[in-house]
């Protein structure tokens, strides 16, 4: 049995702490009225100017004419008032999901019957109860949106909505209420498979036969295909409506990579940690080297989809589509570009060579990249529509980013507690042991 | 000069490892061990140095890139500048992403199809190449061990029996 050691505790509740107050201060230093945010803008220099260009992409703004200085002030206000939201919301999406990419990568190893993982198991189911807290802190926000707390989704203002024939086109889509229902629907499901297969997994442990390593695998297979349709339907909704006139048809796939490496990353971080404090005594080298095989396989899958995505739309030169990759090579210039190379060259290059995959601290400073590369990918993929040029990372970034570690340490670990690290009585717990390669 | 060398013969690939160990561990040095199929860790148990493809193949691939952008900087951009899609055709960094298929296919091509060329010439086997295994059964079920002999040969015989061989020959190599 794992104990949650009080100095891994103790850790997570100073980050937690460290966040709140940072994101506290990302909401006070927000402005509440136009004046504030023009004094802001005044204060760090230029910046107002290509603010317009953002807001041209919405379109509806156009809409106004004459009074199209007061209406860009506004949205300026706006894109500051959502600087702390985004902050937030990029960051509670990003740990939320790594356990949703985790939970995937679990039903692929139980619906293939996998012979090498089984000794990762608990780690896996560990970091899965995080779906549960980080779930209900991503819904809050989404709530929070519908209900006109910030302006996140900009198609959730009727404001908007009246003036824009495409929004409305949209709407028996895209409406507050129905966006809820879908989200309610895909994190209940999720969670039911989560909890139902832990059952199973640690119900299997003190059974006499297998049958409820089977009742596991089908339900893994089914669930499978449950999640390849209501992940590529979350990115629709929680990532690619904010911008609400341009989309991708590849797009659910797109956020699918980026949460399935990073998911893996941590199922190897965590583990490497868990091994270096004296558990899991049965994990070996060769499980590391799997674990890392994926991680460089599956950046290279995301670079993949990245630049398909890229290409096309670069190539075609479609107005209503290239403003998308126009913003960000404007003026995400740095993080656009970084995260190719932080989730691409970096993972390519350090973990092409065979035995760089079974050294733990190589594997551990390319996770910690891709991770960070992975989180720019989420920033890249919200901020450009939310906060336009006005983007940073400062404190609310930082504060959001350190909450929420603190946050799925601390429910990670302490899942980690409640069963002990190795299944017993998995069918194919032998071959785990005995895994090399 | 010719040497004489033992053949032992096994018929299963689990008793040919735990064979190669106890060989090893008897510090004999084996000459060749011949399989219908590639045994799994075989490689790490004989002693053999590591494989050196991996890095050729970097290389190839790395020669795979190069090609392609010398190839596309010269047919689209210097030769004859096309105007495909409205995009700038005197710039290749400009044009670049629309040459990254190219350049992520050839760089395949050179390193696969030159890594297989390579291993072709390193384990010298061309078309109507004669087999070198001495024995055709190591085509179908039996895996062979080739020892060299050096005035050991009841000692080596006894070893090997004891390994689990199946049969045991003494030939003129």
């Amino acid at each position: 049995m794992y104990t949650f050691s009080n100095r891994l505790k103790i850790a997570s509740f100073i980050l937690m702490a460290v966040g709140v107050l940072g994101i506290g201060i990302g909401f006070m230093a927000a402005p509440s009225t136009v004046e504030e945010a023009k004094a802001i803008v005044a204060g760090h220099g230029d910046g107002h100017g290509d603010a317009h260009a953002v807001a041209e992409g919405h379109g509806s703004e156009m809409e106004h004419g004459d009074a199209l200085d007061a209406s860009h002030d506004e949205h300026l206000l706006h894109q500051l008032q959502n600087k702390p939201w985004a902050a937030l919301y990029v960051a509670a999406f990003f740990f939320f999901m790594i356990a949703l990419g985790v939970l995937a990568f679990y039903a692929i190893q139980r619906a293939a019957q996998a012979g090498w993982s089984p000794l990762l198991f608990r780690v896996m189911e560990g970091i899965t109860a995080y779906l549960v807290p980080g779930g209900i802190v991503v819904f809050a926000i989404l709530a929070l949106s519908v209900a006109h707390m910030n302006h996140l989704f900009v198609w959730m203002d009727p404001e908007v909505v009246a003036h824009d024939a495409l929004l409305q086109g949209k709407a028996g889509f895209l409406n507050g209420t129905f966006f809820l229902i879908r989200a309610a629907v895909f994190l209940g499901g999720w969670i039911l498979y989560r909890e139902y297969s832990r059952k199973l997994s640690l119900a299997q442990d003190e059974s006499n036969d297998d049958s409820n390593f089977k009742l596991n695998f089908r339900i893994s297979a089914g669930f499978l295909v449950f999640y390849l349709i209501t992940e590529s339907m979350m990115s629709w909704d929680w990532i690619m409506s904010v911008d609400p006139h341009w989309f991708s048809t590849l797009f659910g796939w797109y956020i699918f990579a980026s949460m399935f490496v990073s998911g893996i990353t941590v199922i190897a971080l965590v583990t490497i940690y868990l091994k270096a404090r004296g558990y899991l005594p049965d994990v070996n080298d060769s499980h590391i080297h799997d674990l890392a095989k994926f991680m460089f396989g599956i950046s290279i899958f995301w670079t993949y989809l990245w630049f398909s995505q890229f290409m096309l739309i670069w190539y075609s030169n479609i107005p209503e589509e290239v403003t998308y990759y126009v913003t960000r090579i404007a003026d995400f210039n740095l993080p656009f570009f970084g995260m190719v190379a932080m989730n691409f060259l970096f993972p390519v290059l350090l973990l092409m060579n065979s035995d760089f995959k079974r050294t733990n601290w190589f594997v551990v400073m390319t996770g910690i990249v891709i991770l960070a590369g992975h989180y720019m990918d989420i920033f890249n993929a919200i901020m450009p529509s939310t906060v336009g040029d006005q983007w940073y990372i400062g404190i609310p970034e930082i504060g959001s980013i350190l909450f929420f570690t603190g946050f799925f340490i601390f429910f990670v670990f302490r899942a980690l507690t409640k069963a002990p690290l190795q299944p017993k009585r998995n069918p194919f717990i032998e071959e785990s042991k005995h895994f090399h390669y | 000069m010719a040497s004489k060398v033992i053949h032992a013969f096994y018929n299963d690939d689990d008793v040919l490892m735990h064979a190669v160990k106890k060989v090893k561990a008897a510090k004999h040095h084996i000459e060749e061990v011949y399989c219908p199929f590639p045994v799994h860790g075989l490689d790490k148990a004989m002693g053999l140095a590591p494989t050196r493809i991996a890095i050729t193949s970097f290389m190839y691939g790395c020669v795979g890139l190069t090609v392609a952008i010398v190839m596309m900087n010269y047919i689209m951009i210097e030769d004859w500048p096309q105007d495909i899609g409205g995009k700038p055709s005197f710039s290749y960094l400009e044009n670049m992403p629309a040459f990254v298929p190219i350049m992520f296919e050839l760089t395949v091509f050179f390193a696969a199809h030159l890594m297989v060329i390579t291993f072709y010439l390193r384990s010298r086997l061309w078309p109507f190449k004669e087999a070198e295994n001495p024995d055709v059964r190591t085509t179908d079920d039996h895996f062979l061990m080739e020892i060299e002999i050096h005035d050991n040969e009841q000692e080596l015989r006894d070893l090997l029996m004891d390994t689990g061989a199946v049969e045991i020959n003494i030939t003129e190599k």
